[in-house]
């Protein structure tokens, strides 16, 4: 299966978006290369802006540009993104709810060899539990495109978890990216695996695995955390009886807390949440820490046979 | 030019100031210092110095201000009203339950405020963003901000000064309202930012220092500021704290108290009583 990194497909989609809308400008902090917006700026470069190493200055800028009919994109490292913004983030964006994207890259774990100075697994929490933000964990580059052009309709604050490492593309072109519907990739009866990111394809792989068990599982891809999908969470829980969430992200406050929270008021079953488990991460190669720190395919359907015993 | 009389201008810096004495011991808490002292250069800039229409607030060619000392909200919103964006009356609903005036300025609530502020440090950035905007669009409108000095020890101005230097936002105006006086005390002591002009300078800023309650020195820095090509103009403006109320004058404790009835009615008092022209 073809494999693209969603910060790769995610410069590809932003001069997309500049060619169909003059609003579109894009800042960066010194990782242009990194994060793929230098393919914006090679073909617009009256509407980028390098802001240097100065992350809170870039926020505070994309407010304003925005507070004049821009539609600004700001892109830098996951952890810079929304850890030294924060502040930033909350008050000059989602406070005024300003038109501004927050288009973060090197999410996760899999950032990989720069240790965890550089790996956001805190990143999703942070940003969902702002009032109005919306947030999109894509999880192959045809999503990135749909979450992108998407995030430029939305006339407020966007969030959108990009990766380094490369990952499997699920969808065909004809997919149509809806924010806030979740999709799902895989009809099962036995229970319900939920999962974000660079997830989805693990959480895939898993559902097949177990099915040589005789475990069927139903797979719901959440590229929008917030707004949840609620209806359809529900509904698979209800239908399943039993929930597993995967994310490259702390279990704490992410995917898995968001479900969590959905399914204690509406529909409450066993559940179990794959994911970083409140702990930083470390250096390594990408596949060596998704092991390590429980991120595979065969964490996801073992977390599936523990659940099934609570059922 | 500006073509307004500065002797208007005081008449209604001084009605401003009567207007945050007021409102403040209406909302029982509020910050009067650095509201007080930052009212002629609020004044000038809603009376002459900037490019509005109070009928036309989303009017996209107005100049914008960003009000970056968000808790010097009095001074703004009673600058707003006096100009007839809203009436005066309703500046006593400030801080109170429902109200557009919030206790920091939020721009979706009031029509005039430019951006909602209130965390130290932010607006110039946002400033240089509208500024950028209009430099994209071919548009003329100018972007003035108004800093306090004990906000320059919020590392993202620096960040934000280096950046409109960089991109030669010649059509931003930073005022800094150096009234010395911070919650903890005076400036120097508890982290100065001293010397504030040479540190404009040294970021490729062009800088004025000016006296900044004297409402012909305000306006001509303001008109220097839109000559200047390239690159961006701060105006270090000295200031009171408190200014205009005797007993509030330079006192660090009247940063953010509210004066109670009979401090207001000395403080009116006292304002109408030396009520230019």
């Amino acid at each position: 299966m073809k494999k693209i990194a969603t910060r790769e497909a995610y410069g590809q989609a932003l001069v997309a978006l500049g060619q169909e809308n003059g609003d579109v400008v894009v800042l960066d902090a010194d990782l242009s290369k990194s994060t793929k917006t230098i393919e914006f700026k090679k073909v617009f470069p009256e509407r980028f802006f390098d802001m240097g190493i100065a992350e809170a200055n870039m926020v505070g800028t994309a407010a304003g540009l925005a507070a004049a009919g821009k539609t600004p994109f700001c892109s830098t490292f996951a952890v810079f993104a929304t850890g030294r913004t924060y502040d930033q983030i909350r008050q000059s964006v989602a406070y005024p709810q300003l038109n501004v994207k927050i288009a973060a890259t090197h999410a996760g774990l899999t950032v990989g060899e720069d240790g965890a100075s550089h790996q956001s697994v805190e990143d999703i929490a942070l940003m969902r539990v702002l009032p109005g933000m919306t947030v999109f964990v894509p999880a192959d580059a045809v999503e990135v495109h749909g979450a992108v052009a998407a995030a430029a309709r939305i006339d407020g604050p966007v969030y959108i978890r990009l990766g380094r490492f490369p990952v499997p593309v699920l969808h065909g072109d004809d997919f149509e990216f809806v924010p806030g519907r979740a999709v799902e990739l895989r009809q099962g009866s036995d229970v319900t695996i939920i999962a974000c990111g660079i997830m989805v394809a693990e959480a895939l792989q898993a559902a097949e695995d177990l099915s040589a068990e005789g475990i069927n599982a139903t797979v719901l891809n959440i590229h929008t955390v917030k707004p949840l999908d609620e209806a359809a969470i529900t509904r698979a829980a209800r239908q399943t009886g039993a929930v597993v969430t995967a994310e490259e992200h702390s279990i704490i406050g992410g995917l898995g807390s968001a479900v969590a929270e959905v399914l204690v008021e509406n529909c409450p079953v066993p559940m179990v949440r794959v994911g970083v488990r409140d702990t930083f991460g470390e250096s390594g190669k990408p596949g060596e820490l998704l092991v390590k720190y429980g991120l595979t395919a065969a964490d996801i359907a073992s977390a599936v046979r523990a659940v099934l015993k609570r059922k | 030019m500006i073509s307004i009389d500065p002797s208007e201008v005081r008449v209604r810096a001084n009605r401003i100031r009567c207007h945050i004495v007021n409102m403040i011991c209406a909302a029982g808490s509020g910050h009067p210092g650095g509201s007080l002292s930052a009212a002629d250069i609020v004044g000038a800039l809603y009376f002459g110095g900037m490019r509005i229409d109070p009928a036309r607030p989303d009017w996209p060619d107005r100049d914008r201000f960003v009000l970056s000392k968000g808790h010097a909200a009095p001074v703004l919103y009673a600058a707003l009203a006096e100009r007839g964006y809203f009436p005066v009356e309703d500046l006593v609903s400030l801080r109170k339950l429902g109200s557009p005036l919030q206790g920091h300025p939020d721009m979706n609530k009031l029509k005039g405020v430019e951006m909602s502020t209130g965390s130290l440090g932010q607006g110039l950035s946002v400033a240089n963003g509208m500024a950028m905007a209009a430099k994209i669009d071919g548009k003329d409108f100018r972007v003035f901000v108004l800093l306090g000095d004990g906000e320059l020890q919020e590392g993202q101005v620096w960040e934000a000064a280096m950046a409109a230097a960089h991109y030669g936002l010649d059509n931003v105006t930073a005022f800094v309202d150096f009234n010395g006086l911070q919650i903890d005390g005076p400036v120097t002591e508890v982290m100065s930012p001293l010397p504030i002009a040479d540190k404009w300078l040294a970021f490729g800023w062009h800088v004025i220092e000016i006296d900044g309650h004297d409402i012909e020195q305000v306006f001509r820095a303001i008109e220097e500021s839109r000559t200047v090509e390239g690159r961006p103009t701060a105006v270090i403006a000295n200031t009171i704290k408190g200014k205009g109320v005797s007993f509030m004058e330079s006192v660090v404790d009247w940063h953010g108290v509210a004066p109670k009835e009979e401090q207001r009615n000395q403080a009116l008092a006292e304002l109408t009583e030396r009520r230019p022209g």
